[in-house]
């Protein structure tokens, strides 16, 4: 337990690290997981070490939203001001994408082998 | 007194336990609409009002449970070693598909934003909306957006997908778990993972997958697109 959260930190300082070489071109969380992904693939870390721990964090990661989500209450001004385009722009674009990607998906997936 | 339930067990009890209330309640009815999270926000929200407690004297309180979204991102990387024999044969199909999304994502943000006459910042902010959180609020900042704007819209997105997602996806008829998983994932970030992992477990592994693909795409995306559109 204590073995996989420290291998986990490890890769999410080593994505911070790699991030801040990039001038935070890509994040350093996202850094660390595709860091901890190829460790995992060439058998420098063995997956039995952080299953646990990753089990655990990426079953709750819901409730790591909340503290984000009450951000709403200091940010009533502006979301009060565009709430229709805001609406719009979130519901609209969500759909577009999430059928999109189902869609286009299914049909590579048919004919890309 | 206001200093010890403003401190951070205070704050840590708060978040959690309006959280696992929630996790009974959805348990109890089933339904997309009382989702742990919705019932965990409206819980949260409604005891800060009560107590006059404001979001900053909250943030700081419950900063431990927001750094873990960090950890939860890294931890992605073993889900996704975990669940590869899944992808296996559609690494092509999964690549051009998650780069169509995402392109389709982001220049919609922009042109949507345009048509109603936004300010660049808050186009700037809704840029990210389908992008796991710590990796969308560091896309805002990074091109002019306000990071909290961003946390409500993307978050707003991600229970959207979540609850509406497999029923608009039974309604196209898009019936792959691959597919099903993808879509989730691309459009709904960790929301979209969460209910993705309740559909079944590739449908899970693959959503989690896309939340790794998605933000790496719109990472690189936004500043293109930024650059070909302005």
């Amino acid at each position: 337990m204590i073995r996989g959260i420290c291998i986990i930190l490890l890769f999410y300082f080593l994505g911070e690290m790699a991030s801040y070489f990039m001038n935070g071109f890509i994040p350093g969380s996202v850094c660390g997981m595709v860091l901890l992904f190829a460790a995992l693939m060439m058998r420098i870390v063995r997956p039995e070490h952080v299953k646990h721990v990753s089990h655990i964090l990426t079953q709750n990661m819901a409730l790591f939203f909340i503290p984000a989500g009450v951000g709403i209450m200091a940010n009533f001004g502006i979301v009060a001001e565009n709430w229709v385009a805001l609406t719009v722009i979130a519901v609209g674009t969500t759909i577009l994408v999430l059928l999109s990607v189902g869609i286009s998906m299914q049909i590579l997936d048919k004919h890309i082998k | 007194m206001r200093e010890i339930y403003t401190s951070t067990p205070a704050m840590l009890l708060l978040v959690i336990g309006s959280y696992f209330i929630g996790t009974l309640i959805y348990r109890r009815v089933k339904s997309s609409l009382f989702h742990p999270v919705v019932i965990g926000l409206v819980l949260v929200i409604a005891v800060l009002m009560l107590l006059h407690i404001d979001y900053e004297t909250f943030h700081r309180g419950s900063a431990f449970i927001d750094f873990l979204l960090g950890p939860s991102v890294v931890a992605l990387g073993y889900l996704l070693y975990e669940q590869m024999e899944h992808l296996r044969g559609h690494e092509t199909a999964v690549f051009l598909a998650t780069l169509i999304g995402g392109c389709i994502g982001v220049t919609s943000v922009i042109l949507l934003g345009w048509w109603f006459g936004m300010d660049e910042q808050i186009i700037s902010s809704l840029q990210p909306k389908s992008v796991t959180i710590p990796i969308a609020i560091s896309l805002s900042k990074n091109s002019g957006g306000i990071p909290a704007l961003t946390t409500v819209v993307v978050f707003f997105c991600g229970v959207l997908g979540s609850i509406i997602g497999p029923w608009l996806l039974n309604k196209c008829r898009v019936n792959n778990p691959i597919a099903r998983g993808l879509a989730l994932g691309s459009a709904s970030h960790g929301l979209g993972t969460a209910r993705a992992i309740e559909l079944g477990a590739i449908e899970g592994a693959i959503s989690g997958l896309a939340i790794g693909l998605t933000g790496i795409a719109t990472s690189l995306l936004i500043p293109f697109f930024e650059w070909l559109l302005r």
